[in-house]
């Protein structure tokens, strides 16, 4: 570990599992339920979160001794969403399709809490190299949970996962459906990733009792 | 009397265990407790949760026997070589179609809550009881059996279990597990052909039977063939359980002389049902809707003919009736059902996606019957804090 001395793996490791944003902090629950109904949109979204908040945590770490406080939120609104806009661009340019699936979900991105959040608590105090890997550890955590939603959600909503029928094929009766097995349209809808949510916060919680408030 | 012996020893012997609850459960659901309270409150009564229970469980089996030998019914009706509605016939379809879902409902059902009392700790709670047997009343007749298991694995966890149990739930679970097949299959849960046995397996071949109920008929603005006795009677295709509306207005009377549902509630539903049919009655007598609307079919049915068709006489009696799910305070009670009532009909009329809004109204009031408590406590708390202000100063 000669990169990374034990606090800043805990920068990293910590959103993932005991604080994480979704589960834990419950931010950034618009995006995980709307997107999620496909995993190649939850990894498309996962991964542009990843890319805003580490950045943009950097960014802010540096310029926070020269921004004043009065004008912080809406300077940081601009870096997010000049980040953002980049990367909607490259979605339009290398992805079209999964850029019209997404929709305003990517602009949205700038008002995912867990961006704000992260750099009003973390990186307005900290510097670059610590704040960057705050900000990956974030997204990293808000991305698992993403991942985990959507593959359910896809798995048991279409029968697919990225796409492909790995469950046998619908029309055709072949695989699990040739016994008469269903797809389950209640997954597609976005009630159910909140429950999924939920379930994820079940067993988070009953496995490490010391996280349930009173 | 072997079998209480040998089933206080077996209590006996896993006294202390974990799987402790799940004996006791057994034996008390045969035979009286044969514990006595040896300090506090001593309560004699007799009505408690498993009397509650049995209660609404016999008002429930008459639509159950009705059901069965209406799924055969219906199925040769459909066929075009009908039988008597009292014949063995019909009955056989009704014991190898209905009584499978039963089973699947309670068997599924009660082994998740033999599973959540030992891993929790506690005893079983009596309420799936109830549940068990709303839940193959409030499906077509049809429906996979896995898909139902799957449901009621929803319903009881999520429905139920996550907030406590018995008692604590906020959503009553037969909806639940209705509202989840609805929502998760809704091929098998709405349309023409699921709700006559044989028509799903039949479609698309040349001989296709088709089993439109009487709402989707209107929906569609085409004639209804079905008179008004027999949709009193319950001679039509629908769920299992709610055809009849002559034995569960017996079973809703049963409950109000026994005390178990609450005729507050009942009496409510169906004046908020009557009144918004009323409501879109006087709409189409005044012209603002004609012929050529899509909403003219259902809009233009007599009030008074929403009772008869559809589900919500059932849901007034068995489902919003629900003591734990529904409003606490008598004043909170008849806003309670009054909206259920008349969200039903609204939504029966404008959403032709779902033929049946009953179980959606009834979910919608479930979620805000605390906060109708809340304001008829506080109403009451500020009339008394006005009488305490002196009259003269």
């Amino acid at each position: 570990m000669g990169l990374l001395s034990k606090k800043d793996t805990k920068l990293i490791t910590d959103p993932l599992a005991d604080n994480n944003p979704i589960t834990i902090q419950v931010l950034g629950i618009c995006s995980a339920l709307a997107i999620t109904a496909q995993l190649k949109a939850s990894i498309v979204m996962a991964v542009s979160v990843i890319f805003v908040l580490g950045l943009g945590n950097v960014v802010i770490s540096l310029i926070r001794n020269i921004m004043p406080s009065k004008i912080r939120i809406i300077v940081q609104l601009t870096v997010v969403a000049a980040l953002v806009i980049l990367v909607d661009l490259v979605l339009k340019a290398f992805a079209y399709e999964l850029s019209k699936e997404l929709s305003v979900f990517v602009g949205l991105i700038i008002t995912n809490c867990i961006i704000m959040g992260r750099f009003e608590a973390f990186a307005l105090g900290n510097g670059p190299w610590r704040s960057f890997l705050d900000g990956i550890g974030n997204a990293l955590g808000y991305g698992v949970i993403l991942i985990v939603v959507g593959f359910f959600r896809e798995l048991l909503g279409s029968g697919t996962l990225l796409g492909y029928r790995v469950l046998g094929d619908p029309i055709e009766k072949t695989g699990l459906y040739a016994f008469g097995y269903e797809n389950n349209g209640f997954m597609l809808l976005s009630p159910m990733a909140l429950i999924v949510v939920g379930l994820i916060i079940w067993v988070q919680r009953s496995r490490n009792t010391s996280l349930i408030e009173d | 009397m072997g079998l209480k012996s040998s089933l206080h020893q077996l209590k006996e012997k896993f006294k202390g265990t974990k799987m402790a609850p799940a004996f006791n459960a057994l034996h008390t659901f045969l035979y009286m407790p044969n514990e006595t309270t040896k300090h506090g409150t001593h309560i004699k009564s007799v009505d408690d949760l498993k009397r509650t229970m049995n209660t609404v469980i016999m008002a429930l089996v008459p639509c159950l026997i009705f059901g069965m030998f209406n799924a055969g019914y219906q199925h040769f009706a459909a066929l075009g070589t009908p039988v008597d509605f009292l014949s063995w016939d019909a009955l056989w379809i009704g014991i190898i179609k209905v009584l499978p879902l039963v089973a699947v409902s309670y068997g599924v059902g009660l082994a998740i809550e033999f599973l959540f009392a030992v891993i929790k700790g506690h005893e079983v709670e009596e309420g799936y009881l109830v549940t068990g047997m709303l839940v193959p009343l409030i499906v077509p007749v049809d429906l996979p059996l896995w898909m139902l298991a799957v449901a009621v694995t929803f319903g009881v966890v999520i429905g139920k279990e996550v907030f406590g149990g018995t008692g604590m739930n906020i959503l009553n679970p037969a909806l639940t597990i209705r509202a989840f097949l609805f929502f998760a299959y809704p091929t098998w849960m709405s349309g023409d052909k699921v709700w006559v046995h044989g028509a799903v397996e039949r479609a698309g071949t040349t001989d296709a039977i088709s089993g439109e109920t009487i709402l989707g008929s209107y929906a569609q603005n085409t004639d209804v063939a079905y008179s008004l006795s027999d949709m009193f009677y319950g001679f039509i295709p629908g769920s299992v359980g709610e055809t009849s509306k002559l034995l569960i207005i017996f079973g809703a009377l049963f409950l109000i002389f026994t005390k178990i549902g609450s005729w507050r509630i009942i009496i409510s539903t169906i004046i908020g049902a009557l009144v918004m049919g009323l409501i879109f009655n006087g709409v189409v007598d005044a012209g603002w809707i004609t012929g050529t609307s899509k909403f003219y079919g259902l809009m233009s049915v007599p009030f008074w003919q929403h009772l008869l068709i559809g589900s919500i006489l059932f849901g007034a009696v068995y489902m919003a009736t629900d003591p734990v799910t529904a409003a606490q305070t008598n004043k909170g009670k008849i806003i309670y059902g009054f909206l259920i009532g008349f969200i039903s009909i609204l939504i029966r009329v404008f959403n032709p996606a779902y033929p049946e809004g009953v179980f959606l109204a009834i979910l919608l009031m479930n979620v805000f019957a605390p906060t109708i408590d809340h304001y008829v406590v506080q109403g009451n708390v500020k009339r008394r804090m006005k009488r305490l202000q002196p009259k003269t100063v």
